[in-house]
């Protein structure tokens, strides 16, 4: 049966190794964006030994390019962009003591795998509900690469925003699980 | 001969896109309505319960739906009896398309193939826009309008199959193509079908039957119920809303078949994720 948490960031590994996919989370304190472009530049600064526009340890990582904001609001819609295109990059992270990443669809083994050893979660947000997930996030500030627009990295300020854990620390996939339930073969 | 003005075909096409990137239309709407109360799942019926949630919000509130809006495509036919006054008919609905991107403060997504650069101050605000152009007999203009996201079309497909591979071949391509997307492409789906024709051409076809109403029927008996064999085939997968497990994969499944050469049998895949945004007007 899934549970319900209520977590703060930054996450421990006591925290994300209890998590089970399939459990509802709803997450609360700072969170950074990054879809593609911002991926590469911060595993190239990895890479190089440089410092990082933020902290990675803890972290949760964003995969999403909000919407301009309308006057008064902090930003716009914005829902999770497809995962699969940070593949290549997320290991590295979670390597360096990030414990988060938010998207929606699948994830390779090589994540799934960085996941149980770093003490990784992926989660999964509702794709398709930027404007429901833009109301849960209080602030956004640009921090680094503003030049790639929406790509841009964002240090956002959210509020009990509602995931659900597809891969846990233990290997589990909730994709894999879900449809095994409902597949008629 | 009938004279448009350039200025009002803006002002159409502009108030289209910036209705459409806010309020769900009302064919998707009911139809995610029905799928949750047939979801077997409740993982999946939560899931679409977070989207009309959306819906109403992005409604009420004058806020993008999603936060990819999409690029703009468009089919248009051109009446021959119409004049568009004070400039080209492409560059007026281009423009339309800035304006309403900006004005409804949805995503510049166009960019560069390699670079990635967004191309917002090159070409204009998510320009180019895509359009199929036809022309027909009359003093109107007829534009049918979608905001295609990336997830879903990221997903499609296309193949030239001998034409032995016939509609069970077809069957078990639209499944493979829907069973690898899995929770990509934001499930529940609508699938358009194109078949027949030359490669572009059918590709093309699934594209505009994207356009068609969810829930209308297809007008060809034959095509109905490949269409509804291919929808009970794909909700079999279990992929479910977001990919969570369930029953209602696809909303529907929209075929548009042509003629094509004696050799080939093209198919073509094309998705549209769960918010179906798009409309239908006539100038």
């Amino acid at each position: 049966m899934s549970k319900t948490y209520y977590l703060t960031t930054p996450l421990t590994q006591e925290q994300t190794r209890e998590l089970q996919a399939g459990d509802i989370v709803y997450l609360s304190g700072i969170i950074y964006t990054a879809r593609d472009a911002a991926h590469k530049r911060l595993v190239d600064l990895i890479d190089a030994g440089e410092e990082l526009p933020f902290d990675l340890k803890g972290s949760v990582v964003y995969f999403v390019g909000p919407t301009p904001p309308k006057p008064g609001d902090p930003i716009g819609s914005a829902g999770p962009t497809t995962s699969y295109r940070m593949d290549s990059y997320s290991p590295t992270l979670l390597k360096h003591g990030s414990l988060g990443m938010i998207g929606k669809g699948k994830r390779n083994q090589a994540v799934i795998d960085a996941c149980k050893e770093f003490g990784g979660i992926y989660f999964g947000a509702t794709g398709g509900a930027g404007a429901l997930l833009g109301k849960q996030i209080k602030s956004a500030e640009v921090i680094a690469y503003p030049e790639l627009g929406p790509e841009a990295i964002r240090k956002l300020e959210i509020e009990n925003f509602p995931v659900t854990v597809i891969n846990d620390t233990h290997g589990n996939d909730l994709y894999k699980m879900g449809r095994a339930l409902y597949e008629v073969k | 001969m009938r004279i448009i003005e350039f200025d009002d075909v803006v002002k159409a096409i502009r108030d289209i896109i910036v209705h459409c990137g806010t309020d769900l239309p009302q064919d998707a709407y009911d139809a995610l309505k029905t799928a949750m109360e047939n979801e077997k799942s409740p993982v999946s019926r939560e899931v679409i319960r977070q989207i009309l949630e959306n819906a109403d919000i992005a409604k009420n509130e004058k806020r993008p739906l999603c936060q990819d809006t999409g690029l703009a495509v468009f089919f248009v036919k051109v009446g021959d009896e119409v004049k568009i006054n004070g400039g080209l008919l492409k560059d007026a609905i281009n423009k339309g398309t800035e304006q309403g991107y900006i004005d409804a403060y949805l995503r510049a997504s166009t960019c560069e193939p390699f670079s990635r650069a967004n191309l917002k101050d090159k070409i204009g605000y998510n320009l180019p826009a895509i359009i199929h152009f036809d022309l027909v007999a009359g003093d109107k203009i007829d534009i049918e309008y979608a905001a295609k996201g990336g997830g879903s079309e990221n997903v499609s497909r296309a193949r030239v199959f001998p034409p032995a591979a016939g509609k069970d071949g077809i069957v078990e391509y639209v499944k493979e193509v829907i069973s690898d997307a899995g929770p990509n492409p934001c499930p529940p789906i609508t699938v358009g079908v194109g078949i027949g024709g030359t490669f572009e051409k059918a590709a093309i076809s699934s594209k505009h039957a994207l356009f068609r109403n969810i829930g209308s029927r297809n007008e060809d008996p034959e095509m109905d119920e490949l269409e509804q064999r291919i929808l009970e085939e794909i909700n079999k997968l279990g992929i479910g809303a977001m990919g969570m497990g369930g029953t209602k994969t696809a909303l529907a499944v929209h075929i548009e078949a042509n003629p094509c050469h004696i050799a080939s049998l093209p198919v073509s895949v094309n998705v549209q994720c769960h918010s179906s945004r798009h409309t239908h007007i006539t100038i």
